[in-house]
């Protein structure tokens, strides 16, 4: 069995243990790359369809086609959409571009709190209605337990440390000291009351492998990945104030693999272009103890 | 050129040992001399150690956290990518410290293979031995023992020979045979990527070339098949009316045509289709495959059956098993309390009956206790609530492993070394006293259904909370009643779901609730009535548990709703938005087709 299936079926094998172990389950949707093959993968685990919500946080500074690109394949995949929001940072313009904050701050505001108040239901859920192709805002929305998010080991030192299925206690926070043995496909699927747990079914891909993987089942990505004439693409996609594309000619997946595999960013971490990791003396730690993806 | 890079083969390997022994070094050493670090990255680590004024340390691009930096020490599992011309690794750094042995436990359960580090100076320790242990308790075959900090015994050969020799016996002692043994210094870089030029007297493999020459583990095609049920799903979605059963091959095969039967329950049907989405279609698939098949003839099964093949070797199914554990829980593991084992996908209370013996994973020396302590390894019977289906692992490891949970947490991990089939007999006698004995009446259950026109059935009418149950239900009962039938409506409402099923002693609770509620209706049917019950968002396993307990009655399902989520047994599936009147006349036709309601025999005409 070639590498790609291997880690194809592992993440299948993830994906259908957490349907079967949590009755509220969701999956965040960031548009990038990792959660968008996530979706591939889930179609595949459950044979064409996603049986769970699919969550994005809408920071209001996504790259306007990342949303584009959302609503037109939610509506054509039939995905269960939802998009969160934190409106009272927003409305109060305690963000970043408006320097009323650092990155690191909006990252906590708008990210963070924003996930946090929208998986526990206290915040505005905003679901896709699939007549209309419009949003509607949610009435009751209830807390997810299970919560599906696309990270990679080899992302930064922290994610590296994960567990396929890892606790998050009462307030979101991530206790890296007391992590649950993990083996033999068998995972942490029992939780206390008013915890949840987060299921990370790509944990072992690569950023090369995600490409590979997405060449060979040709997977639609957002355009921003590709050079069009400029000579700068996104590598990592996030808000605009906080993201910088990267020089390079790739305008197609091939040319994408490539350059991952033998030039220019074979040995770049993928990261480099995110300036809230380097206020975080490099890593990501702190935010994610707090619940940050 | 695009393929030049390309690499097909990917291996998990672990690295161990005691605390403090190095495997940190090592693997950041490995990467370094490999160029296998992102740009930038080591200057990066080496200006934050100026910046704090701590000596650089290889371990440093590997143990990312801040309390690891802070301690100098690995607490968790950091999976490492790194590739060379044969495959791509993922190196699986485990900690040392005896705190964190859940941890080590966790990576060396995902590799292949395992490098195994001492230190030369201090020798074989605690850990050393434990590891050791316990990875051939997790069924990896291939350790190749590193002597590490060799420069520190001057690149000593007979202290190195010593060391070997030692741990070499004691590994022969549980029965594992080293790989092979590597004098190493993380440190200096000697025989980790490059050859040394200090120890002439050594001949054999670096690390990197010995990485290169494990083997991955064999695909075990020619066993027989087996595949735990992880969900049987019928999206209806699109117009979808396939029923899948979905799971991962763990053995063996499996093609379309081939009879299949499904453990515990012994169930049988044949394999109709393979089913995959946006890949070619085929008609086999085989272990390692996260696979999914429709069925030639619709037969009720779940999660938790393990799908075999007719005329290959057959499962064990029981209810007391024999097993070799470790155990991983701040609490001891005894008698005081119940567990769940999780086996496949199967997952079912247990109750520990006799520690056979304990070992001491370091010194050998056993023990004879009721009770097995954090770390130990020990030899253990546990009682089974429900039998389940596995295998001996002397004949298929892969479908022996277990883990136990207790309070929420995996506590300790082991194998099925035998099952008791005497113990089945003795639980089923246990049990006989839940059923209460009906044959004491003098009117018989055909007399009544003559009498009443109609044979008992209980109508479960469920589905997500307050889709208009209550009023289907009400209607219901006042419609069959209008037409003469006997029928009787309770409302159990969220009686099960209010029960927290987390907490310890859920299972308890809910089955109390379950057994009293199925003794109640089992006295109204017994005296011939249809009973109508609404209960939010059954499960099929209370479902199952009702259906043992009133012994072969009719039981109904209707369901309020979308039920695609369901592993759920739904006899009539209806709309929340359908009227009252629609949905009565359904049930109606499901009950006259299920002959439980019939015309009344007329004794005139001679025919009903």
């Amino acid at each position: 069995m070639d590498h790609l299936t291997k880690l194809e079926n592992r993440s299948m094998h993830i994906l259908r243990e957490a349907y079967a172990n949590f009755r509220d389950l969701g999956m965040l949707w960031s548009i990038g790359k990792d959660s968008t093959v996530l979706v591939h993968l889930a179609r595949k685990a459950f044979f064409g369809h996603v049986p769970f919500p699919l969550i994005h946080v809408d920071t209001d500074y996504k790259i306007p086609e990342m949303i584009k690109y959302r609503d037109n394949h939610a509506w054509q995949w039939k995905l269960d959409m939802i998009y969160g929001q934190n409106i009272e940072a927003l409305e109060s313009k305690k963000t970043f571009p408006h320097g009323n904050c650092t990155r690191l701050e909006c990252c906590r505001l708008l990210k963070t709190e924003a996930l946090r108040a929208t998986l526990n239901g206290t915040g505005p859920r905003y679901r896709m209605n699939h007549e209309t192709g419009g949003y509607e805002l949610e009435n009751n929305p209830a807390p997810f337990t299970g919560v599906i998010v696309g990270v990679r080991s080899d992302e930064e030192g922290s994610r590296s440390k994960e567990r396929y299925f890892s606790p998050r206690g009462q307030g979101n926070d991530w206790d890296i000291g007391e992590q649950p043995p993990e083996f033999w496909n068998q995972y942490k699927t029992d939780f206390a009351p008013g915890t949840h747990v987060r299921i990370h079914p790509l944990l072992d891909w690569t950023e090369l492998d995600l490409w590979e993987y997405i060449l060979r089942e040709e997977i639609p990505m957002v355009s921003l990945y590709f050079v069009k004439g400029e000579g700068k693409r996104y590598r990592s996609l996030g808000c605009w104030p906080c993201t910088r594309p990267v020089e390079s000619n790739a305008g197609t997946v091939e040319e994408i693999v490539e350059e991952l595999r033998s030039g220019k960013f074979s040995n770049i971490a993928e990261r480099s272009g995110r300036e809230q990791d380097k206020e975080d003396g490099g890593g990501l730690e702190e935010l994610r103890k707090a619940g940050y993806m | 050129m695009v393929n030049k890079n390309y690499v097909n083969e990917n291996m998990n390997i672990v690295i161990v040992g005691h605390v403090d022994h190095g495997k940190s070094t090592i693997i950041g050493k490995l990467l370094a001399d490999t160029n296998s670090l992102p740009v930038g990255k080591l200057e990066q680590v080496k200006e934050t150690c100026r910046r704090n004024s701590k000596p650089f340390e290889y371990a440093f691009l590997l143990d990312a956290l801040k309390d690891e930096q802070a301690q100098g020490i690995t607490i968790d599992s950091a999976r490492v990518f790194f590739k060379t011309d044969k495959r791509k690794y993922i190196i699986i750094d485990a900690p040392g410290h005896i705190e964190f042995l859940k941890n080590m436990v966790t990576g060396a359960a995902r590799a292949e293979a395992a490098l195994l580090v001492i230190d030369a100076k201090e020798g074989v320790m605690e850990n050393s031995k434990r590891h050791g242990y316990l990875l051939s308790m997790l069924g990896i075959k291939q350790v190749v023992v590193l002597v590490n900090k060799m420069d520190l015994i001057d690149y000593n050969q007979q202290r190195y020979d010593e060391i070997a020799a030692e741990y070499n016996r004691f590994l022969t002692e549980i029965g594992v045979k080293a790989d092979s043994f590597i004098p190493v210094s993380g440190f200096m870089g000697d025989n980790v990527a490059l050859a040394s030029d200090k120890m002439s007297w050594y001949e054999g493999k670096t690390v990197l070339e010995k990485l290169d020459l494990l083997k991955n583990k064999q695909d075990v095609e020619y066993q027989a098949f087996r595949m735990p049920v992880q969900g049987v799903y019928k999206f209806t979605a699109g117009g979808d009316d396939r029923r899948i059963v979905a799971g991962s091959v763990d053995s063996g095969k499996v093609k379309v045509g081939d009879e299949v039967i499904f453990y515990p329950s012994g169930k049988e049907s044949r394999v109709k289709t393979i089913e995959r989405f946006n890949a070619p279609e085929i008609d086999e698939d085989s272990v390692g495959s996260a696979s999914g098949f429709t069925l030639e003839e619709q037969i009720y099964i779940a999660r938790g059956e393990l799908a075999c093949k007719k005329g290959e070797t057959t499962p064990q199914v029981a209810k007391g098993i024999k097993t070799k554990l470790f155990w991983l829980g701040r609490e001891d593991l005894n008698n005081s309390r119940s567990y769940f084992i999780k086996i496949g996908t199967q997952k079912v209370r247990a109750y520990l009956e006799e520690v056979v013996t304990v070992l001491d994973a370091v010194t050998l020396s056993k023990n004879a206790r009721q009770s097995v302590k954090r770390h130990e390894v020990a030899e253990v019977i546990f009682r089974l609530e429900k039998a389940i289906a596995f295998d001996k692992a002397e004949s298929l490891k892969e479908n022996s492993r277990f883990v136990i949970v207790d309070n929420y947490e995996i506590s300790g991990g082991g194998i099925v070394v035998d099952s008791l089939e005497e113990e089945q007999r003795q639980l089923r006698e246990n049990n006989a006293g839940v059923y209460v004995n009906w044959l004491e009446s003098a009117v018989t259950k055909e007399e009544r259904a003559v009498r009443y026109a109609q044979r008992p059935a209980l109508i479960l009418v469920s589905g997500k909370k307050d889709l208009g149950q209550k009023a289907f239900a009400k209607y219901l009962e006042r419609g069959l009643f209008m037409e003469g039938r006997n029928t009787f409506y309770l409302d159990l409402g969220d009686a099960f779901q209010n029960i927290d099923t987390t907490a310890i002693n859920a299972t308890e609770k809910r089955n109390e609730n379950l057994r009293s509620f199925a003794k109640m209706s089992s006295v109204l049917l017994h005296a011939g009535n249809i009973v109508i019950v609404t209960v939010t968002d059954i499960r099929q396993e209370e479902l199952d548990t009702i259906a043992a307990a009133i012994h072969k009655q009719s039981v109904k399902l209707l369901w309020v709703g979308d039920a695609e989520a369901q592993d759920l047994h739904i006899d009539l599936l209806v709309k929340e938005h359908e009227t009252k009147e629609r949905v009565y006349s359904k049930v109606k036709k499901m009950l006259i087709d299920a002959q439980i309601i019939f015309q009344p025999y007329d004794f005139q005409r001679g025919s009903a």
